[in-house]
Parts: C-alpha cells; sequence; structure tokens
C-alpha cells in the first residue's frame, strides 16, 4: 500500500492511506498515512456502523490538510470488542453426528452445504448481496469442482487457460465465504472469530481445505505447490495457534 | 487488533520479516493540492476486489481492476490471494473496506469537494516494485479524471 503512495505522489497525486502495520507503514514512509488499530481486513474499522467508519475516514481525510510530510498519525479510537454469544464461541449450527459424515468427506461436504442452505438464504435477503461467486455462479460449482478434487480427478477448469491451482483456489475462497456467510446469519450476533473457529474445527469443509492442502503440497503442478504452503489455510490455524 | 504487539511471536516475525524485503524509495515526495473542499476524491484499494463479472485476480498480480461509482456492493467480489485477514467485515459490510457510500455523504455535505466517477482495486500481497508500471498508468487516468486526493485502503 505505502508503495502506491510513493509512485502515485512522485506524479503529482496526493494521496492518504490507512496503514494496518505501523511498523511496516513506518518503513516504507509514505506521503500520509493514518493508523488504524483494527483487525487486518477492517481498515474502516466496523462493519455496520456508518458513524465509526465517517469518523475514521474524516481522520483520514484531513491528512490532506497538512503541509509538511511524511506523516504517520495514530488514530485513537479502537473498534469495540465483538461480543461473543452466551456459549462462548459456540456456533448454534453442528455437524457432529451428521449420518452423512459417515459416507466419507465428499458426502459430508455436500451435507453441509444443504444445511447450511436456508441460513444462506437468509444472509442473501439481510445483505442483499453475497460475496461467494468468484468461481462460479453458485456455490454448488465450488462444492463440485472441490469434491473432483479430493477425488484425484480435477474437473477442467472453468475458463481455458486457467490453471488447476487458480481454480481450485477460487473454489475453495467460494466455498469459505459461503460457509461465513451462512453462519454470520445465525441467532446470536456471532463474532468473527467464533465464526472462524467453528469453520475450522467443527466443519468437513475445513477438512476438505486441509486435505486439497495436502494434495498440493504432494504435487508436481508448479500451479498447486505454491497454494498449499500459503493460500489455503490460514498461517495462525496451520500452526495450531489461537486467531 | 493490528497492534503488532497483539499478535503471537510467529505472527509478528511474519510481519517485521516482511520489512527487510521493502525496497528503498528515496525521499518521500510530497503532491499539493487544493483545500479539502474543493479536492475530487478516489479510493484505491488492495483488497482485490473487482466486478462480479470482471477478471478476478491470480497470485502475485500486479495489475488493476476498475471499479465504477456507481456499481453496487452487490456487485463487488473479492479475490485477494491471502487467507490471513478478516472477510466477515467485508461480507457484511463493503464500506468498512471500501467506505464509498461514507465518501458520498462527506461529498454531500461539503467536506470534500466530489468522488471521483472511477475507483480502482490492486491485489495487495504482492511485490512492490512490480506495482510501479500500473501505479504510473493509473496516476495519467486519476488526472484526466480530475482526481486531487487519493484514498489508499489495504486489507
Amino acid at each position: 500500500m505505502g508503495a502506491l503512495g510513493h509512485y502515485l505522489e512522485r506524479e503529482g497525486i496526493p494521496t492518504a492511506q490507512i496503514s494496518l502495520i505501523r511498523e511496516q507503514t513506518a518503513a516504507i514512509r509514505p506521503p500520509r498515512a493514518l493508523w488504524v488499530p483494527f483487525m487486518l481486513g477492517r481498515p474502516f474499522g466496523v462493519p455496520g456502523d456508518a458513524a465509526f467508519q465517517r469518523r475514521v475516514l474524516v481522520a483520514l481525510l484531513s491528512l490532506f490538510e497538512r503541509k509538511a510530510g511524511p506523516l504517520l498519525e495514530d488514530y485513537a479510537e479502537d473498534a469495540p470488542a465483538e461480543s461473543l454469544d452466551a456459549g462462548g464461541f459456540a456456533c448454534p449450527v453442528s455437524f457432529a453426528g451428521s449420518a452423512a459424515a459417515d459416507r466419507g468427506l465428499a458426502e459430508a461436504l455436500r451435507d453441509e452445504v444443504r444445511q447450511l442452505a436456508s441460513w444462506h438464504g437468509l444472509a442473501l435477503r439481510r445483505r442483499g448481496r453475497s460475496t461467494v461467486g468468484v468461481f462460479g455462479p453458485t456455490v454448488d460449482a465450488a462444492v463440485e469442482h472441490v469434491v473432483s478434487f479430493l477425488d484425484q480427478h480435477p474437473q477442467t477448469p472453468p475458463v481455458e487457460g486457467m490453471t488447476a491451482g487458480t481454480a481450485i483456489k477460487r473454489a475453495c475462497d467460494d466455498l469459505r465465504a459461503y460457509y461465513f456467510e451462512a453462519a454470520a446469519a445465525q441467532p446470536g450476533n456471532l463474532s468473527s472469530a467464533a465464526i472462524d473457529r467453528w469453520f475450522w474445527s467443527d466443519t468437513a469443509a475445513a477438512r476438505a481445505l486441509f486435505a486439497i492442502r495436502d494434495i498440493c503440497l504432494g504435487s508436481s503442478d508448479p500451479s498447486l505447490r505454491p497454494l498449499g504452503k500459503l493460500s489455503l489455510i490460514p498461517r495462525a490455524v496451520a500452526e495450531g495457534r489461537p486467531r | 487488533m493490528a497492534r503488532l504487539s497483539d499478535f503471537s511471536e510467529a505472527e509478528k516475525k511474519h510481519h517485521l520479516d516482511k520489512i527487510l524485503d521493502f525496497p528503498d524509495f528515496g525521499e518521500t515526495p510530497i503532491a499539493e493540492g487544493p483545500a479539502l473542499a474543493q479536492r475530487r476524491v478516489a479510493i484505491i484499494t488492495t483488497a482485490g476486489l473487482h466486478l462480479r463479472n470482471d477478471r478476478p485476480f491470480d497470485g502475485g498480480a500486479a495489475d488493476y481492476r476498475v471499479i465504477p461509482g456507481d456499481a453496487p456492493a452487490a456487485d463487488l467480489v473479492m479475490s485477494h490471494v491471502s487467507v490471513n485477514f478478516d472477510r466477515t467485515g467485508f461480507q457484511e459490510d463493503l464500506n468498512v473496506v471500501f467506505p464509498l457510500d461514507r465518501l458520498r455523504e462527506l461529498a454531500d455535505e461539503g467536506m470534500v469537494g466530489a468522488v471521483a466517477d472511477i475507483h480502482y482495486s490492486f491485489m495487495g500481497a504482492t511485490q512492490m516494485r512490480a506495482l510501479e508500471a500500473k501505479a504510473r498508468e493509473l496516476a495519467g487516468l486519476l488526472k484526466k479524471d480530475r482526481v486531487d486526493a487519493v484514498l489508499l485502503s489495504p486489507v
């Protein structure tokens, strides 16, 4: 991000950036930066809180009024801690004991996706949007691509010239987005940490992602190996650390 | 929770080690502009956002996607390669990553002069030097759109 500030400003375009990792921004010394103490992925702090987002945005814009630079200011207001549901990190929907689990990972995955369909429909209705759709128009396309990959007979990528790595990465991302959106629609206003823990601990989808990671790591396909190392399982989950 | 002190030791090391590979950008350039109330503002995100029917980003991509200022939130998806940041915020509310609605409100109130017609998106987690050519290209496009303030939003 700081690199873009340098490059654009050199061409005469004034910039002001959000900084999420202060130490990195301090090293790059972009023209104007506002460090914010929010979780990675949320540069304007709090989803659904327009007043909070506005305060961050106003603070960022105010950097344009300053004459000297480089500037690295600290934003003082923390995002409010996300409330956890009464059960701590428990997600109300549980797949434990599902009969489909006995029929293998692929069937367990399809069964979970079916069970979550009404929750995902509710999320879509409330939000008016879904972020599923990078691989294909519906999650079902992603599920079937994932299943074919687990079966070691991956479907041909949906676009000519697309690598096997790109195809399975996009299918996995759509699958994850579907689960996260469905879980967020459930009662209890689950925190991002709660959803994260539920997904990676309790779902066949997560087991599928770990299995795909292992297939990628053992593959000679240059589009798959880096995917297995970096881009399927979060570092903290892979290393068994709390997120 | 993006204070480095809140991260695990391994995560802290990961982020600090990245600094060792940063290029030296030399002296920081400072471009000037008019008062905020007269500026035309665009947003550039490195969240890997794009229109649903546009090309998703591949790992290491250094090019950009165009985000029209009137694109509905429902038309925007994310194909960032990293799995190490929160996406639930974006899934709930585009503005927590790409605050176009908030920017429009400030323009309506006169705090900023105007909102650009076109905004842009890169995929973060790209080699910094690789961004230079497309950033220069973008600067020319921004000037043609009379933009004199760019907000840079990472994830």
